[in-house]
């Protein structure tokens, strides 16, 4: 076999390559990326996806639309609900369907806590990151109040598994306002003390402030959504712009900043949670009666033509796409996954800076690794 | 002299945003009772699950052992990856008359995905979810449950 000739080029620059994951903690899944470094500093960023690759988008052409649901629980598992509502309005959409108030209020109420729970994980998580232990408890032991709800209402924690198309699988429990009500209040409490355990803190701050900075027309041309865009200035709330449920009857506002950083990115999040709240409260004392499923066929059949929905899930925009050909599978399922373009950036903003504050910057994008491979 | 005074100023901010982030902590070092969620292996004798938790699917018999399955196979036509599976055989009833009903009704607990959707589509309403959720166990086999008992017979009243 013919040797290679070894380069040895002191005078040139020389790449250093390391593989961070896929296991390694702060990628918080099977996220392999491989990191060009020179010295400490990170040169290049590449993504290898596709090591939990599931299949999904396949698996939803074999099997009928209530089925599809339970699949969709299983991409972005940490905001299950709105994956499960993005279908189903779809479907609706295309069967036009009139869906009554009271199915509208109380997807919109799961969704916004659900919304909730995601940022309390990821704040648990980004604290955990950057070094802070204490946080992990802090974010998990309130995140378990609203999962204690989910389990009454929907049987499930995670997994939800709580719409079905034409409306819900169950009513809601008869306990669920009390209980929602009270963490409201539980909650309104503990998030200044979130602000005092970490936004205030010196070391975060420096971890943080000015680091990984993504410009407006950035996050716009790599198509960067939810939480992470809005910190740079990117107005792309769904829940605004294109109101579905009961969007449009609630105030509130869409969560702005323009520095772009990692510490714009937290703080985008933590006001979202406030946000999150005041929809909740405006929607909990008024739940309209009604039915909470309308009743459907046996076997669905959307009508010939493709169909778009897109939500707003706690990491960003989620567009389900359906091709239908009149039978009771759909031709073609594509999900456009709010996480994948959010890794996209990572590339762009993480050259440059050193490699722990690669760290920092993949927990600020909040990214959900089965939603990316699908 | 101004460099001086703003990096004193820098230290002491620091340090007190420090001190801040101590007395949250430290206020719990002396509560630990709230920061506690659940003493899950110790308090396993009077765990309470919620009515609706979707541990397992079962087919609830009542003292006769009866149930209601009439074998119609909905539940294994909506499930959407074959986790149920039903045999059935042919009974004569005391009239004389052939009649379908079920042999087997196979539950495959390693694949269930818990989508509820065989519970809640079962015209006669035969099956349920059960609150057991501790399914560990030594054999995989063990995970493959026939849901009716046997001996079982379908409930009176019920077509």
């Amino acid at each position: 076999m013919e040797e290679k000739e070894i380069i040895t080029t002191p005078d040139e620059e020389q790449e250093y390559v390391i593989n961070m994951g896929p296991q390694h903690p702060s990628t918080h899944g099977v996220l392999r990326l491989l990191v060009s470094l020179k010295g400490e500093k990170v040169k290049s960023i590449q993504p290898h996806v596709g090591y939990i690759h599931s299949g999904i988008e396949k698996m939803c052409e074999s099997i009928t639309y209530p089925q599809i649901i339970h699949l969709t629980d299983r991409m972005d598992y940490i905001s299950a609900h709105i994956n499960n509502e993005a279908v189903c309005l779809n479907v609706e959409k295309a069967l036009e369907i009139d869906i009554p108030d009271r199915i509208k209020v109380i997807r919109t109420i799961m969704s916004e806590l659900t919304r909730l729970q995601s940022h309390q994980l990821w704040w648990a998580c980004f604290g955990m990151d950057l070094g802070g232990l204490t946080c992990f408890f802090y974010g998990l032991r309130d995140r378990e109040k609203i999962l204690d709800i989910f389990e009454e209402t929907c049987g499930g924690r995670m997994i939800v598994s709580y719409n079905c198309p034409g409306g819900l699988m169950y009513d809601i429990h008869p306990n669920f306002q009390k209980r929602v009500k009270d963490f409201i209040k539980y909650f309104r409490k503990i998030l200044p003390e979130y602000d005092q355990l970490l936004t205030g803190n010196v070391i975060f701050h420096e971890r943080s402030r000015g680091i990984g900075k993504l410009t407006k027309e950035d996050a716009i041309s790599f198509g960067v959504t939810g939480p992470t865009g809005r910190a740079s200035g990117f107005s792309c709330d769904v829940r605004k712009h294109e109101p579905y449920s009961a969007y449009d009857r609630v105030q509130f506002k869409e969560i702005l900043h323009t520095e772009g950083d990692t510490f714009a990115r937290y703080i985008a999040r933590i006001d979202e949670m406030w946000e999150s709240m005041n929809i909740i409260e405006q929607l909990i004392d008024n739940i309209p009666e009604g039915p909470f499923a309308v009743k459907m066929k046996p076997v669905i059949k959307l009508p010939e033509g493709e169909y778009y929905q897109r939500v707003e899930t706690a990491r960003g925009e989620l567009g389900v796409y359906i091709i239908s050909d009149g039978n009771k599978n759909p031709y073609r399922v594509k999900f456009r996954s709010p996480n994948f373009s959010n890794l996209s950036v990572l590339n762009h903003i993480a050259s440059g800076f050193k490699i722990a504050d690669l760290v920092a910057i993949g927990g600020s994008l909040d990214l959900i690794i089965p939603d990316i491979d699908r | 002299m101004r460099s001086i005074i703003n990096y004193l100023k820098e230290i002491i901010f620091g340090v007190w945003s420090l001190l801040k982030g101590m007395k949250v902590t430290g206020s719990y070092f002396f509560r630990p009772g709230t920061i506690v969620t659940q003493k899950y292996p110790s308090n396993r004798k009077d765990l309470v699950m919620f009515d609706r938790f979707k541990g397992e699917v079962v087919m609830p018999h009542n003292e006769k052992n009866e149930h209601k399955c009439t074998g119609c196979g909905i539940c294994e036509l909506n499930c959407p990856n074959g986790t149920i599976e039903i045999i059935s055989k042919t009974i004569i009833t005391e009239d004389g008359k052939k009649k379908k009903a079920i042999d087997k009704h196979i539950y495959r607990l390693s694949m269930c995905t818990f989508c509820a959707l065989c519970v809640k589509t079962c015209p006669s309403n035969a099956l349920a979810f059960s609150q057991k959720f501790e399914h560990a166990v030594f054999n995989r086999a063990l995970l493959i449950k026939t849901l009716n008992k046997p001996g079982s017979q379908l409930m009176k009243g019920v077509e």
